[in-house]
């Protein structure tokens, strides 16, 4: 999403016949429930209905570590400009939650709209804003539904609220209802009952007096809406996995059950049997082991975690980076330390990764930013692991992972399977043999051969202690010096063949942003609000891999000041950037940081910019 | 008739290769460390079964023991893995190449403590390869600390006792669902090479604990580990007869009768053919027998249980016949079509 042709943000637009001012298209919901009541499809009805009416939208689903009864939130900005980060301030709420009721109406923005459950009796907390009370029992009970499912009911009745009050076409909310319940007939007749319900109580019932209205646009056209695992999970079965290890780990579990649905689908061969493994190991430590294992029997392997999986799988990390053995670790990133707040978004594990194990290690990381990058980076990574012959750290998050975003759709991949250095039985009788640690083309990755190569010289011992350049054995100090610096300069390789980052801006500016991942997004809108607010243009750099191209180097060189935007305490890009620019350059850099569990949101962006810039 | 001499052609095997094509490097452990013999049982079973070398992965995780994959068979495929985690990385490797033999050699401290996790795990896969545990009842590689094999009232070299109770791997196994378990003792070559040989047909988890005596941390008196134990404790419950299906195997002595074998250094070591009528099928009576020998303070050798019906794990998953490994991308990349399909289901 580009930043140009915007209007202001956030003004009532004139009614032309003289009534409420609207707000077109520019606003937040958010629908307070209680963990495990069921509100996710009509969440997700809600969501699918303003996009199909060609508005941007985007998600953000705050839940806690628990299976029912503590409170969740689900926000939908609406967004003409196209802004999808997180926004701080909430329009409309829909208050299903007696626990969270008067706390949630406290917080919200001035003029905003309460739909709320009529028993709560919260219009009189505040004076400043608009409250909708609604009977949902009493409509939900109408609905014909039994006992049982009159709860899941209850939160279709709230669609069909929000549908009058926001002018929500509902056609589309019917067809979206009917999409989402496409195999369940009867499952459908019965939410389509209920969403009228709450449509026709809210006609007959309750008069507009809120700004916030959708209206149809064509913004959306041709776009999906996934969320970032699934957009994984799609490139790992694009990229030809065979053999997916794991063990379940918010918020990574749904990469692999997503991968696990695709692929028992399309991965199937004629005679019913699969052309791949998917194993739920025992732990992480087993899970990596068994990647490991495929990944140096030739398998593209993969294996899917979040930060205190990657802290198990720190041996194994460094015997793969030493032993030079290709695997792919989707890390889903959540807070920590330890368990952390376990549902809540961060960009923490970067440095712990870049270095993962005991003594010198060095690991190769992706950073997606987008759904569209979790599925090409969930391609690339297995090319380059197998090209690299190392394991590579495919970096999500939370937010990224399990939220719902917008996206064109994704392209097929043109670029054939790359299986890297392997010699097959013939190329070994042409060479006279290998030696398995040799830096044969001068680009430190050295040969391989797979288990079962008919030649007698195929064969090599893969240990992770001291080895030579044919895999003996040693313990000379020589050998090891070498091996390590050719480990070191194989890194340098990889630095020419990670994905380059994006710059955006005219390159010409003074300050310059660097972001990465999801704070991509915040960053987006911020340096919008920096021109507008604040008379302050900027050039924007996302990073998309570690080790740093070459271009990153330029980006820091050429500006004053390059802010780095990230999401974690301990400004872990800027630390990982420090190490590895001209030290000349170093104090160009200044942090903006972002770390209370929620995905990072533009004014936190700004304001700290602004700020620092001395800008009002 | 002709008296030509002959001059005699050196053995192959059945896919014409010669034991030295089975050999490995020079051994880098203590003389007479137990852990070299079952490399020498295992060189043997392999080439007298015509096992084509580059067709077998030698796994293993850390210990002196783990070292060993080293000391036979060059010519196959080998992953010495972190201390404890072969199991997973053997089962990772067997998904990626199902059509591959493996054996893995651990160590008692590798398996019982630290790969506890793990092994379990791998038992009660069934993954198909032959795991061996080359028990000394200590920690070779870190000198002489106990591992959890160790009997209770077992002593160290320097003196300390050990009061926790003995781990037997081989009745975890048999409960967790390995489908080959048996015990053996590195001095025992006619036993272990028979066995290994029924190993290496079986299709499914061969576990096999075999004593192996550490000459420099557990071969002292006060050790229940030691040769000098064995010679004195161990019982079999029977003569191991294994007939390939392209190789017989004469039996050397009957049933009820005792034979000595004689052990590497020298001494030997009297096996008594027990249990003519043992039923290596019965779960509950081997478990039982087991316990019972154990608590009598004796070393039962023999195969303890047997499964051939049980699928293994790579038929449970129900893959291809090829490896995995090499299968091309026309199988393993989906269609545009398919990209369009969900890419659909998405709008
Ligand atoms: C994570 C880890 N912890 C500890 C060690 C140290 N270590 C190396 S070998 C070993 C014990 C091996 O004992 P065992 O498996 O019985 O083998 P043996 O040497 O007796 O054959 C230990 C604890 C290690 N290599 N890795
Ligand atoms: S220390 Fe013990 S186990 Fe290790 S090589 Fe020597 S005799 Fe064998």
């Amino acid at each position: 999403m580009t930043s140009s042709g915007l209007v202001v943000q956030g003004q009532p637009i004139s009614d032309p016949d003289g009534g409420v001012k609207q707000i077109v298209n520019d606003f937040s919901i958010q629908i307070a429930t209680v963990n495990g009541s069921g509100s996710q499809s009509a969440n997700n009805v809600l969501l699918r209905s303003i996009f199909r009416m060609g508005v941007p939208v985007s998600s953000k689903n705050l839940f806690p570590s628990n299976i029912a009864g503590l409170p969740t939130w689900y926000t939908i900005r609406v967004s003409r400009y196209g802004w999808v980060a997180r926004k701080a301030d909430i329009d409309v709420l829909i208050a299903m939650n007696p626990e969270t009721a008067r706390e949630d109406v406290l917080s919200l923005a001035p003029g905003a709209a309460v739909i709320y459950d009529e028993p709560f009796k919260l219009n009189e907390i505040r004076s400043d804003l608009t409250y909708y009370p609604v009977p949902f029992d009493r409509l939900a009970a109408a609905t014909g539904a039994d006992a049982k499912v009159r709860k899941l009911v209850k939160n279709m009745v709230y669609v069909g609220v929000a549908a009058h009050l926001l002018s929500i076409d509902m056609e589309w909310v019917e067809k979206t209802v009917r999409k989402q319940f496409a195999k369940k007939v009867k499952a459908a007749e019965l939410n389509l009952n209920a969403v009228h319900a709450g449509f026709d109580y809210a006609v007959s019932t309750l008069t507009k007096q809120d700004p916030y209205v959708i209206e149809h646009m064509n913004a959306t056209d041709g776009k999906v809406i996934i969320d970032g695992n699934a957009a994984a999970a799609m490139g790992a079965m694009f990229a030809g996995v065979t053999v997916v290890t794991w063990y379940p780990i918010t918020p990574s579990s749904s990469v692999v059950e997503q991968l696990i649905d695709f692929m028992k689908k399309y991965r199937i061969e004629q005679d019913g049997k699969s052309n791949f493994a998917i194993v739920q190991a025992e732990d992480e430590l087993a899970a990596i082991g068994m990647v490991l294992g495929a990944g140096w029997a030739g398998a593209r392997s993969m294996t899917a975690t979040s930060g205190p999986g990657i802290s198990l799988m720190a041996e194994f990390a460094g015997y793969g980076y030493y032993a030079e053995i290709p695997g792919v670790i989707f890390d889903i990133q959540r807070t920590g330390p330890s368990t952390g707040l376990p549902t809540r978004t961060s960009q923490a594990d970067l440095t712990f990764i870049a270095g993962l194990s005991h003594g010198d290690t060095k690991h190769v990381m992706l950073i997606p930013g987008t759904v569209k990058e979790c599925f090409e980076f969930g391609i690339e990574a297995f090319d380059l692991a197998e090209q690299l012959q190392t394991p590579i750290f495919v970096l999500s998050d939370l937010d990224l992972g399990m939220n719902s975003w917008m996206s064109e759709p994704f392209d097929y991949p043109e670029k054939p399977i790359t299986r890297g250095k392997v010699l097959s039985a013939q190329q070994l009788e042409e060479v006279g043999g290998f030696a398995r640690y040799k830096d044969v083309d001068g680009d430190a990755i050295p040969y391989r051969t797979l288990p079962g190569t008919d030649h007698p010289a195929a064969s090599y011992f893969t240990r992770g202690s001291g080895h030579n350049e044919k895999a003996l054995y040693t313990e000379r100090p020589d050998d090891y010096e070498n091996n390590m610096l050719r480990l070191a300069r194989k890194f340098e390789t990889a630095r020419t063949l990670v994905p380059k980052p994006i710059l955006e801006g005219t390159g010409r500016q003074r300050v310059g942003i660097i972001a990465f991942g999801t704070s991509h997004w915040a960053v987006l809108e911020s340096r919008d609000q920096l021109e507008r607010e604040s008379q302050l243009p900027t050039d924007y750099l996302r990073i998309r891999a570690y080790p740093f191209t070459s271009e990153i180097h330029d980006f820091v060189a050429t500006h004053e000041r390059v802010y780095v935007v990230e999401q974690n305490r301990d400004s872990q890009m800027f630390n990982l950037l420090k190490i590895d620019l001209d030290p000349t350059q170093v104090t160009k850099l200044h942090s903006v940081r972002h770390f209370n569990g929620l995905p990072i949101d533009a004014r936190t962006v700004t304001d700290a910019i602004a700020a620092q810039e001395g800008a009002e | 008739m002709s008296t030509t001499p002959v001059t005699p052609r050196p053995k192959t095997n059945r896919i014409g290769l010669q034991v030295l094509d089975y050999r490995g490097g020079k051994t880098t452990l203590c003389a007479g460390c137990g852990h070299n013999v079952i490399s020498e049982r295992i060189t043997e079973a392999f080439f007298e079964m015509g096992i084509q070398p580059e067709r077998v992965m030698k796994m293993s995780g850390i210990g002196c023991s783990s070292k060993s994959p080293a000391y036979f068979m060059s010519r196959s495929f080998s992953f010495n893995s972190v201390h404890g985690r072969m199991p997973s990385v053997a089962t990772g490797a067997l998904l990626a190449n199902k059509t591959m033999k493996s054996i893995g050699i651990s160590g008692d401290g590798d398996t019982a403590s630290i790969g506890m996790g793990q092994f379990v795990h791998l038992l009660r896969r069934n993954v198909p390869m032959i795991y061996i545990i080359e028990d000394n009842g200590v920690y070779g590689l870190t000198k002489g600390q106990f591992s959890a094999t160790a009997d209770i009232g077992s002593k160290l070299k320097t003196g300390v006792v050990n009061d926790l109770p003995a781990i037997d791997t081989c009745a975890l196994a048999i409960q967790m669902g390995a489908t080959f378990v048996g015990r053996s003792f590195s001095g025992d070559k006619k036993q272990l090479s028979a066995i290994l040989k029924a190993a290496i047909a079986h299709q499914g988890t061969v576990m096999l604990d075999v004593i192996s005596p550490c000459v420099t941390f557990n071969d002292h008196e006060g050790s229940t580990k030691s040769y000098k134990y064995m010679q004195e404790h161990e019982e079999s419950v029977g003569e191991i007869g294994f007939v390939p299906h392209f190789e017989e195997i004469e039996v050397e002595y009957d049933p009820n009768t005792t034979v000595n074998v004689q052990l590497h250094d020298g001494s030997s070591l009297r096996l008594r053919k027990l249990h003519e009528d043992y039923d290596p099928t019965d779960k509950i009576h081997a478990t039982k027998m087991l316990m019972e020998t154990h608590a009598k303070g004796e070393v039962l050798t023999g195969v303890f249980y047997i499964d051939t019906q049980k699928p293994d794990f790579t038929s449970l998953l129900n893959m291809v016949d090829e490896p995995l490994a090499t299968l091309p991308q026309e199988r393993t990349r989906p269609s545009r079509e398919v990209l369009a399909e969900i890419m659909e289901a998405h709008s």
